[in-house]
């Protein structure tokens, strides 16, 4: 099992980077949200997989590690609100220049350098 | 000796001085401006007695002790000299500029820059640390820029002042490097401690390297060959600044610091090698470039080069006397060559040009002046009687008995013989061709004498060259004899100041050079035309080209590494994250089960797969923006899976309602962003893009692989153990979060609130795209909203307030909490609005939310503080159990008020982005007054 969730934070952190390359800003957004998945994931297995494992006090003998998940949790609500920023700051982007390129701009013309367009 | 202190200061303070009277008439406001720098010469010469009775004057001012930094002053015969020579020629140099100046030209600003130079370079001969010398030495290049450029309108005076700038901070940079070493080497930036250990300084092998750095400084400084040419551009300054900068002050500051440097640099072979012929070659080529120049302060500029080589070649002499002949004739330079400059000034001034081919026959219209720039050469020249003459002879005396060069070493009497003949050459060329030589040609005016109080400082000076000339042990013979003894650091060597010393060889060297110079002048024409033929070699163009290269190249690399585009400053980011990552990953060796595995079941199996496939689509589908959306939930919702299915309720239940949450915002945000997006990536980009991200996902994959596999080393036992005995919650995690890093979650909830707040801030006056229809050109619905939804969410909203404040509750000791609950809170309101429209929530809901957010975070912050009524740290919980009649037991704990707190920064602010986001279509969009 083990294995499989470092498999899912692999193929998440490689389609948000993925992503987080692209030129337009709604992609770069999701990117961002997918790799937040794959950061909280990571930070969750930090403390070691455990099924059926107590959560409270008292229910079992063996907790799961509740550090991580402490961590994990105001992660992913702070995650929402960086991705709340940028998602406004990109649309207000767009609304003062006009396009949702990442630079703010559309790049002159196409193919005349490299790093220029996606 | 507190005094010291003064005479750097008062001329500081002198620099606003002028400021503050520019409303005043312009003889008044320059007779203010002369007020200071005089009480400073009255310090200055109240000082005198004791340095002439051979006493040094020190001031010292602690400031940061433990690095040894002080401010650190001290006063000897040098220091005496060159503040002399600053503040008598200062005062004549402000007196002259009252008339120089047009009206036109600002001479708050010119008299500020004026007396902010005077400063520094009473800063620099007043030093006693090293580090504060170079810091006044900097502040020198820095003034003399501002009135090189004073004409900042011209293009020359710009071009010049930064060529100036560029070559003398080039060698403070130098210089600073010099004066670090030998801080390292001897452990002090003290003069007084360093002049005596110059044994040590030269044993070491660091000294070379010390030298030539120290030497750059002067060298540049003083306008030494090869960085000669900057002296010249500078000429584009006001005449007034030329005559005190560019031959009493600032290009005598490096003359100054080998001077001041004798004692601990000089001795060696290396020191009299560079110097002597550094000095040499600039001596030559100075007075050779001078004779060409047809504009008067160009020659000036060339002489005065020539004549700080001279210097600078005296001081590279291996004997004492030759020391002694340097400083006088340091003395004597600043004199004539002030007078000088101030004259060419006038002529300037008073007949509109400088150029001497059209400037001739002057007599005629300015006698006095006349007569006063012809003594002034003739004291260049070193005609008998005047003071030019005697530093001259003392020089030529020294350069026979030399044997620096070995047996080369008959070469620099006559090296200096020819240099001689060529400056009696440009000196008559400045008398001849400007007084005499026919009448004028085409002058824009007609010349004549200048006002009276202009000509006041020539007079002056012209006066001390002729004193001096006539009787100079008896007006300079005190100072020069304080001056030396401080520069060589040892007892004075037996000399005589007289005119006369009979015939001798200086004197047949003197006579051969006046009969050659005049010579050679009559013969000029022949010169020139050989010199016509020689290519021209501007040094200000090809400076400027070789500063543009250097520009354009340093502009070439900036723009590789910022080119304004996000893509790649990321593609860095993560290649460098890769490949700081690779290398600790090798290192670990073939993965090592060190605990036991869980078991595949099929269950997770498949929710995993599906988050795979879900993940790739997202990014296959990325242009088609709303599928994107719905596969990236679908992500999401497996991740919440994943938290369930590993004992994680808490962090499910949140990130169920964040997922909720994040998609209501994105689907909002898509409204606003282009719908249609044309395809621009090209294949090898995808390709390149593709396989970093792969390569990403592969090194995260086997890292996070790797940390499950490593044994845990658990600090959360303690958390386990000290939850319930010391934070009164079964639920951990919550406890964790409300009590033992409570602080930090009290930062989170106000990163919350100001991320709300920024979004609200942005939102307001956003200029609004509307579109009609969607990307395949359908009309928006204009149906009103569904009836069934409303129905609905009404029902819903109740219960679900109910529930989230079931949860909130619970949270200290079952999965819940103020997060949570204040997301569940959140969402059902989020859910009025998309059911019901924001007229309908409006009329019924009038909170404000921007209250709530500081409602929350002033709540939690409260109840933090409320520990310091006990007398306890910030945040110190407190929870005690009590008997109530019916209920039974209940626990109060002071984390419930803290985490209500959470649970209010948590609604506000995700109502306060969502809702506001929500409104942006309707009239009740966020306006500047932040009304909602």
């Amino acid at each position: 099992m083990e294995l499989l969730v470092a498999i899912i934070i692999g193929v998440l952190t490689c389609s948000a980077v993925f992503l987080i390359l692209r030129a337009r800003t709604f992609a770069v957004m999701l990117g961002l949200t997918m790799l937040s998945y794959a950061v909280n994931l990571f930070i969750f297995a930090s403390g070691g997989l455990k099924m059926g494992a107590g959560a409270v006090l008292k229910a079992t003998e063996d907790y799961a590690d509740p550090l991580p998940q402490a961590l994990v949790l105001t992660a992913i609500v702070i995650g929402f609100a960086m991705t709340a920023f940028l998602v406004v700051l990109s649309i207000r982007a767009r609304a003062d220049l006009g396009n949702d390129h990442v630079d703010g701009k559309l790049p002159v013309a196409k193919n005349t350098r490299q790093g220029a367009s996606s | 000796m507190i005094e010291l202190l003064f005479l750097v200061l008062l001329p500081l303070i002198g620099s606003v001085v002028p400021v503050l009277t520019k409303s005043w008439s312009r003889s008044y406001s320059a007779l203010a401006t002369a007020i200071l720098p005089a009480a400073a010469l009255a310090v200055v010469l109240q000082l005198a007695p004791a340095i002439f009775s051979g006493e040094t004057l020190f001031y010292q001012m602690p400031w940061v002790e433990a690095l040894g930094l002080s401010l650190s002053f001290r006063l000897d015969g040098l220091s005496l000299l060159f503040a002399l020579l600053i503040l008598c020629i200062g005062l004549l140099v402000i007196l002259y500029a009252r008339y120089y100046l047009a009206v036109t030209d600002s001479m708050a600003r010119f008299y500020g820059f004026l007396m902010l130079f005077m400063t520094a370079m009473l800063g620099i001969v007043l030093s006693n640390n090293l580090l504060q010398l170079w810091l006044f030495w900097e502040l020198t290049s820095i003034s003399s820029f501002l009135l090189i450029s004073f004409w900042w309108h011209r293009a020359d005076a710009r071009s010049g002042a930064r060529m100036a700038l560029t070559i003398t901070g080039f060698g403070g940079l130098a210089l600073l490097a010099g004066i670090l070493l030998i801080g390292q080497v001897l452990g002090s930036f003290e003069l007084d401690v360093l002049l005596s250990k110059a044994d040590v300084l030269q044993q070491h092998s660091l000294y070379p390297v010390i030298l030539i750095l120290v030497l750059l400084g002067a060298f540049t400084k003083s306008a030494q060959f090869p960085f000669h040419f900057w002296l010249p551009n500078a000429m584009s300054a006001p005449t007034p600044v030329s005559a005190y900068l560019h031959s009493a002050t600032m290009v005598k500051a490096g003359i100054f610091l080998l001077a001041r440097m004798y004692p601990l640099l000089a001795g060696s072979d290396l020191w009299f090698l560079l110097v002597t012929i550094t000095g040499m070659t600039t001596l030559l080529v100075g007075a050779y470039l001078a004779l060409f120049q047809h504009d008067l302060k160009g020659l000036l500029a060339y002489s005065t080069i020539s004549h700080l080589g001279l210097i600078t070649l005296l001081l590279g002499l291996d004997t004492d006397l030759a020391t002694v002949a340097a400083i006088f004739h340091i003395i004597n330079h600043a004199i004539f060559k002030a007078s000088l400059f101030m004259a060419a000034g006038i002529i300037d001034h008073e007949s509109g040009s400088r150029d001497m081919r059209k400037l001739n026959g002057l007599w005629q219209f300015m006698p006095v002046t006349a007569t006063l720039a012809m003594v002034a050469s003739a004291s260049m020249a070193g005609v008998p009687l005047l003071n030019g003459f005697l530093s001259k002879e003392m020089f030529f005396a020294e350069t026979l008995h030399q044997d620096v060069l070995g047996a080369l070493s008959w070469l620099i009497p006559v090296l200096a013989t020819v240099a001689a003949t060529l400056s009696v050459a440009y000196s008559a060329r400045f008398i001849h061709d400007v007084f005499f030589n026919g009448q004028p040609k085409g002058l824009p005016r007609t010349p004549h004498e200048p006002p009276r109080y202009m000509r006041v400082p020539v007079e002056i000076l012209v006066a001390l060259c002729i004193l001096v000339g006539l009787a100079p042990q008896y007006i300079v013979g005190d100072l020069l004899a304080v001056a030396s003894s401080a520069a060589l650091g040892g007892p004075l060597p037996q000399y005589s100041l007289s005119i006369w010393h009979g015939v001798n060889l200086p004197l047949l060297m003197s006579v051969m050079a006046m009969t050659l110079g005049i010579l050679l002048y009559s013969n000029r024409k022949h010169l020139f035309r050989f010199q016509a033929e020689l290519p021209e070699l501007n040094p200000l163009q090809l400076f400027e080209q070789k500063i543009k290269a250097l520009l354009n190249n340093a502009q070439r690399w900036h723009q590789r590494f910022e080119s304004a585009e996000l893509q790649r400053y990321l593609l860095w980011m993560f290649l460098i994250v890769v490949v700081l990552l690779i290398w600790p990953l090798q290192q670990m060796g073939q993965f090592t089960r060190h605990t036991a595995m869980l078991p595949i079941d099929a269950l997770m199996l498949a929710a995993m797969l599906v988050a795979i496939i879900a993940a790739f689509a997202t990014v296959l589908c990325q242009r088609q923006r709303l599928l994107a959306l719905v596969m990236i939930s679908i992500v999401g919702l497996v991740v919440t899976l994943i938290f369930v299915r590993f004992s994680a309720p808490d962090l499910a239940l949140t990130q169920l309602s964040v997922e909720v949450v994040t998609i209501v915002l994105l689907m909002l945000a898509l409204f606003f962003l282009p719908h249609k997006i044309s395809r621009a990536s090209n294949a090898g980009r995808l390709i390149r893009d593709g396989a970093i991200a792969s390569v990403c996902g592969v090194v995260i994959g086997s890292l996070s692989y790797a940390m499950m596999l490593e044994p845990q080393q658990r600090i959360s036992d303690f958390f386990l153990i000290n939850a319930k005995t010391g934070g009164g919650g079964y639920n951990v995690v919550n406890v964790i979060l409300v009590d033992f890093r409570g602080f930090d979650t009290l930062g989170e909830i106000t990163v919350l609130g100001i991320a709300a707040l920024g979004i609200f801030k942005l939102l307001t006056r956003l200029p609004l795209f509307k579109p009609s229809s969607d990307a395949e050109g359908r009309q928006w619905a204009l149906d009103k909203h569904p009836m069934l939804l409303a129905v609905v969410s009404q029902a819903l909203l109740p219960l679900a307030l109910l529930v989230s404040v079931y949860i909130f509750f619970r949270g200290h000791n079952l999965p819940g909490g103020g997060f949570v609950a204040g997301l569940i809170t959140a969402i059902a309101i989020i859910l009025q609005y998309v059911a019901q429209g924001v007229d309908w929530v409006k009329q019924r809901l009038t909170l404000e939310y921007h209250r709530l957010v500081a409602a929350g975070v002033l709540i939690s912050s409260l109840t933090g503080a409320a520990s310091w009524l006990f007398e306890r740290p910030f945040l110190t919980s407190w929870f005690d159990y009590f008997q109530l009649p019916l209920l039974g037991e209940i626990e109060l704990a002071s984390a419930i008020a803290f985490d209500l707190g959470v649970y209010l920064t948590v609604v506000g602010s995700t109502l306060m982005i969502l809702a506001n986001l929500g409104k942006m279509t309707t009239d009740h969009r966020p306006v500047h007054e932040g009304q909602n």
